[in-house]
């Protein structure tokens, strides 16, 4: 996950507290959604970023997730996300944030 | 008329011992966790020239295969060697580290940068004996400097070294003692774009065969910034590159938009030609060094090569219409508009269907899309996919939804309308551009008519805007015949039908 992006996160969570924040991604790929869901949750894979060793254990969702889905208004989520839904691997996404969610996430 | 592309400069320059020094990957590793396991392991996955050249994507860039030679081989291809591959192609070259150290020295025309007496030496033959560096630049070639000085300036005034096979060759200096915008750091990477758009600006004029006279503006589209601490992108590494690459008749400027720049120059240099601005625009611009081993720890990580060991350069010209060469359409752009959003299918729709719908034309009207052409071989492994296809699979949906294609459809779409990615990861390097020298071709050739060039910037990242950016547009077979023909007789043919009836009246008073 970008430096800056992390750097965000950890401001948001101490800000608002960690029971308080969900994070929203939007990647193409799920390892790459795995990533980001990893850094946010046990702490930034490669040892790069603000989260390294910080496990914040944050919610973490994929825009594509049934739990994310059900929450957005039909209209907008056909005009906004119907066509990538179609691209991308959803149960590839899926399997790996779901993973990463019952590792790490605390809450 | 439409402006056509009248010819194409391609480059590369392996340059494996910046990778270290000079890619962000490495030097941000070397602050945050100066002992890592990455860093030391890093040396062991550099790949030498030979290997850099025979890569078949690297053999695409330069226009040695074609972007269909290339899908026919299976990947990944940096298992499968293209042997003996030669260092030239018809759109340029792979040039090696040490004369791109000696091309660096001669586009520095504050002395800045000195390299080595023997190195000069060693290297100064081979450098001269590259056809497309005339006498102009071999004359500028500095003859070189005591070790005594190199570390001096790189040990006492904060100079950044110049390293060939690890050890200390060289130096650029600083240009100024306290301004950030001119320290060594960033005039290493300005200078080493400038260098490397020279080089693709003189691939480009030889192949579009005009003179470097004939060349009226250039723009430049890199990413880097030239400027001091008053006005830190004041400019301008066109005309730097101009001056340079002989072109004495250009002026120039240059355009940024991250990724999206050259997609935005080469619609500001058609339009500057159509509209009768200048007659000979040429876009170009040199590669990277930050984005060196950008992908490193993924490689690394995978035991692969370090990929992203070459910097690439670009040039195209554009001129007044030739009647045969591929057209620019400008009637046929899209835009990424401040109200688009950046929803990829809001932005995909912006830059692919917007033109269309001008047109009434379907998805499946445009033969070839290029959108970002980077090298899957350097993506994949790094978790980013195979950004092409992503883009393809993005397009294709798209024509599912305007009920253009069948879904059943979807899979062969990429495969028909795209090709698989050549360009190194090079931010502006692979954004639509690296097909248009192969267009260029086909088109004429008649294999297809028309393509799209996609270019997408990543505006937020510079922190002004959160906004995302692209730009598009279609090149197309020529019809300045077509414009003619119904536009009734020309302008010479009615000078030709004028002579023949001057001539048949003289005849027939000679007869009388």
């Amino acid at each position: 996950m970008d430096l800056e992006n992390q750097k965000r996160v950890k401001e948001f969570t101490e800000e608002y507290g960690a029971e308080n924040i969900v994070v929203l991604l939007g990647a193409a790929e799920g390892e790459a959604s795995g990533l980001a869901a990893e850094t946010v949750t046990a702490g930034d894979p490669t040892f790069a970023g603000p989260l390294t060793g910080v496990s914040l254990g944050l919610k973490v969702y994929h825009v594509c997730e049934p739990e994310i889905k059900e929450l957005i208004d039909e209209a907008v989520y056909e005009e906004q996300i119907s066509m990538m839904e179609m691209v991308l691997d959803v149960d590839d996404i899926i399997s790996e944030m779901t993973a990463i969610r019952d590792e790490f996430c605390k809450y | 008329m439409n402006s056509v592309v009248k010819g194409t400069g391609y480059i590369l320059v392996h340059t494996p011992d910046m990778i270290m020094r000079n890619g962000t990957t490495q030097t941000t590793e070397m602050i945050v966790n100066p002992g890592s396991e990455y860093l030391k392991e890093l040396p062991n996955h550099i790949r030498t020239y030979d290997q850099a050249v025979n890569y078949y994507p690297n053999q695409t860039y330069i226009g040695n295969m074609t972007p269909a030679e290339l899908a026919a081989i299976e990947g990944p291809w940096y298992d499968k060697p293209m042997e003996n591959a030669p260092r030239y192609g018809k759109f340029g070259e792979i040039m090696p580290e040490a004369e791109f150290y000696l091309l660096m020295q001669t586009c520095d025309v504050f002395d800045l940068m000195r390299l080595h007496k023997d190195f000069v030496a060693e290297h100064l033959e081979a450098f001269k004996a590259n056809p497309i560096i005339d006498e102009t630049i071999v004359a500028r070639v500095n003859a070189g400097v005591e070790q005594d000085e190199i570390e001096h300036f790189v040990n006492d005034e904060h100079a950044e070294g110049i390293y060939y096979n690890d050890k200390l060759v060289g130096y650029l200096k600083r240009a100024h003692d306290v301004d950030v915008n001119l320290s060594a750091h960033v005039m290493l990477e300005n200078i080493v774009s400038k260098a490397s758009s020279v080089l693709a600006t003189l691939y480009a004029v030889q192949n579009a065969g005009i003179n470097k006279e004939d060349v009226d503006y250039i723009i430049d589209c890199c990413e880097e910034a030239c400027g001091d601490m008053n006005q830190r992108g004041g400019g301008n590494f066109a005309k730097a590159t101009a001056e340079i690459a002989g072109l004495v008749n250009a002026s120039g400027s240059d355009v940024r938009g991250f990724c999206a720049g050259p997609a935005h120059a080469i619609v500001d240099a058609a339009s500057l030609v159509k509209s009768g601005a200048f007659k000979c625009v040429i876009v170009s611009a040199g590669g990277c060094t930050a984005k060196l081993g950008m992908n490193g720890k993924d490689h690394v990580k995978k035991g692969l090569p370090i990929l992203e060991d070459v910097l690439g350069g670009f040039a195209i010209v554009i001129t007044e219409n030739d009647g045969v060469s591929a057209e620019i359409n400008l009637d046929m752009l899209g835009k990424h508009s401040v109200g688009t959003g950046s929803a990829p299918q809001a932005v995909i729709s912006a830059l692919v269907t917007q033109s269309l719908d001008k047109h009434g034309l379907k998805i499946t009207d445009i033969d070839k899309y290029s959108p970002e052409m980077q090298n899957p071989d350097v993506t994949k492994p790094a978790g980013a996919g195979d950004v092409p296809l992503g883009n393809y699979k993005m397009i294709g949906a798209l024509a599912v939804k305007r009920g253009e294609i069948d879904k059943k459809d979807l899979a062969s779409f990429p495969a028909k309308h795209g090709m698989m990615g050549w360009a190194p990861t090079q931010g502006h390097i692979p954004s639509g551009v690296p097909y248009i020298g192969f267009a260029r071709e086909e088109i004429m050739r008649g294999e297809i008519k028309k393509a799209m060039i996609i270019g997408k910037g990543s505006l937020f990242l510079g922190r002004m805007t959160n906004l995302f950016d692209g730009m598009s547009f279609v090149m197309q077979t020529n019809t300045a015949a077509e414009a003619q023909a119904a536009a009734g007789v020309s302008e010479d043919e009615v000078k030709v039908l004028i002579g023949k009836a001057l001539k048949e009246f003289a005849a027939n008073l000679i007869a009388e």
